[in-house]
């Protein structure tokens, strides 16, 4: 369980994150959703160590992230984010192989190559993985950082739009195989999420944030109905009811 | 196949740097000595010791700094770690007089200036880098400006010298690839050695770096630590080789991006040695040709910053097309 409590973040006067206090649950799939500017991104670096906070603490299973020391931090909890330029040239098995730095501090056992192709395979890699990053879609590339990261291995993955550049069939790929993970190793995965029909389908927990607070939170039904929708996102979004699960229609 | 020759390709460099390196170091031993061996072999040796020590010391700061920042622009001297040296030497005249530099003990000195650009390059960097991620564009800013005041600083402490103090500056201010300062040679190879130790002994932690800090951080790497630690040896290692031969601004830009190109990846267990022997095969490769073929003497330091200043130019342009 990830425990956030009272985090506050400034950039200068504006407060990008205002005293957001969230319990995140064990195991499934939790998204954060939320307009543009809602602090969605900035939340998930600061529970991920990444971005130093103003106020408040966050504890990932009895750990509190300023006081562990990063590598024990890093076999539980990894985390990918938009943004992922790269200055190094690396192949793909390269980048792979890095997930398993936090165990292995760059020496691969053979465990830990069993962990790096079937992290290839899982994304339907093997076949690129020796091509080298700047070589590839922006699909393929988002494809081989989700690898490292599952490569990682931890108990809880962060994933800040882990959608982005990926077509339809990968992103439900995509989706599925985060669905498979949490049921069958008993992962947890927090994503932020803009596709809110993404959300609605395969998320077990939904959190909705907007100007930096949590202004939702709970299950698909809790949220993902017109009166909550307008509440996060001001506008009028209808919800049909299809399959037994709920979408969103917001074209107008 | 093609996966053998991807593998193969920077240990043949290796190999084929290596052979050049000691080509070039048998024939700087060798070539157009007409004395006595026993007055030859220590007499060169020690030159050659001190070329070997700034063409690693160069190599392996660049190197580090480079991976440390994650861009392929600055080096340490871009930054102004040399110019701030400079700035020592010319404070330590200015306000002592010149014969401090002649009078205290040079070993002495070389400490003083040491914890010196330790103590500057620790307070510039754990601002610039530690607090928050701060923008690349900022920390080239704030290094150039440094830089130049440094180096207007001790222009403006130059002019104020007498013309006597000002030659004896002067003298040890030139970068000159002939007339290293031998007396520092074992203190300079002793700091070296440590620096190594250090460095291998977090070896592992430099190809993460390049990553970025987001996925070093992920990954598990205690950035903050990590990143002092590298920059203070990088400071070191700039010292040692400007006390011994001058500043030279753009070497080390010339043989990282060289290595880079010619390794293929990022790695650092093939970009360090590769790095490390380009810089020894011009160094020594290059005193060699100058001062036994063309019989010239200081050019060198003048062809080797005008090829690195190209191949800066050249990068800056690649870099603003891409």
């Amino acid at each position: 369980m990830i425990i956030a409590s009272g985090i506050r973040k400034f950039y200068g006067e504006n407060a990008v994150v205002d005293d957001v206090s969230i319990s995140l649950p064990r195991g499934g799939i939790t998204s954060i959703i939320g307009p543009n500017g809602a602090g969605k991104s900035t939340l998930l670096s600061i529970i991920s160590r990444l971005l130093g906070m103003d106020a408040g603490s966050v504890v990932v299973d009895n750990l509190d992230i300023s006081t562990t020391p990063s590598d024990v931090l890093a076999r539980r909890l990894s985390i990918l984010r938009q943004d992922n330029h790269m200055t190094a040239r690396l192949t793909v098995h390269d980048l792979v192989s890095f997930g398993r730095y936090p165990y292995s501090k760059g020496r691969l056992t053979i465990e830990d190559k069993d962990h790096i192709d079937r992290s290839l395979d899982y994304l339907n890699l093997t076949e690129l993985s020796h091509r080298f990053l700047d070589e590839l879609s922006g699909g393929q590339r988002q494809r081989a950082f989700v690898a490292m990261v599952l490569c990682q291995d931890t108990d809880y993955v962060l994933l800040d739009e882990p959608l982005n550049n990926l077509d339809m069939k990968h992103a439900m790929g995509m989706m599925k195989l985060m669905q498979k993970a949490a049921r069958e190793l008993g992962k947890t995965f927090v994503l932020v999420l803009h596709d809110i029909n993404f959300a609605s389908w395969y998320s077990d927990h939904i959190v909705a944030m907007r100007d930096g607070k949590v202004v939702r939170q709970g299950s698909t039904e809790d949220i993902i109905n017109p009166e909550a929708l307008k509440a996060i996102y001001d506008m009028d979004i209808n919800v049909h009811e299809i399959g037994g699960q709920r979408i969103s229609l917001f074209y107008d | 196949m093609e996966l053998k020759i991807r593998w193969s390709r920077p240990a043949i460099v290796l190999v084929i740097l290596v052979v050049l390196a000691l080509v070039s170091i048998v024939c700087f031993m060798t070539l157009g000595s007409r004395g006595n061996w026993s007055f030859v072999i220590p007499f060169r040796g020690r030159k050659l010791l001190g070329l070997l020590l700034v063409a690693y010391s160069i190599a392996i700061s660049t190197v580090l700094f480079q991976t440390v920042t994650n861009n392929r622009i600055l080096t340490p001297s871009i930054m102004g770690f040399d110019a701030l040296y400079v700035l020592v030497q010319t404070s330590i005249v200015f306000f002592f007089g010149p014969m401090m530099l002649t009078l205290i003990d040079p070993h002495f000195q070389f400490g003083m200036e040491l914890v010196l650009m330790i103590g500057f390059s620790w307070i510039l960097f754990y601002w610039l880098f530690l607090g928050e991620e701060r923008s690349l564009h900022l920390l080239v800013l704030v290094g150039i400006v440094f830089g130049i005041f440094f180096r207007s600083l001790s222009n403006f402490m130059q002019r104020l010298l007498d013309p006597n103090a000002f030659q004896v500056l002067q003298d040890t201010l030139f970068a000159s690839f002939s007339t290293i300062d031998s007396t520092l040679l074992g203190v300079a190879f002793a700091i070296a050695a440590i620096v190594t130790l250090v460095l291998w002994r977090m070896g592992h932690t430099f190809d993460v770096l390049t990553l970025g800090r987001a996925h070093a951080v992920n990954l598990g790497v205690n950035y903050k630590r990590t990143v002092v630690i590298i920059l203070v040896m990088v400071s070191v290692l700039v010292a040692v080789s400007t006390a011994l031969v001058g500043p030279i601004t753009f070497f080390g830009l010339l043989v990282a991006s060289l290595a880079h190109g010619l390794v293929g990846n990022s790695r650092h267990r093939y970009i360090l040695p590769t790095a490390a022997l380009l810089a020894v095969i011009c160094l020594v490769g290059g005193q060699t040709l100058f001062e036994r073929v063309f019989a010239f003497d200081t050019a060198l330091s003048i062809i080797i910053e005008f090829m690195g200043g190209l191949v800066f130019i050249i990068l800056v342009i690649r870099g603003a097309a891409r």
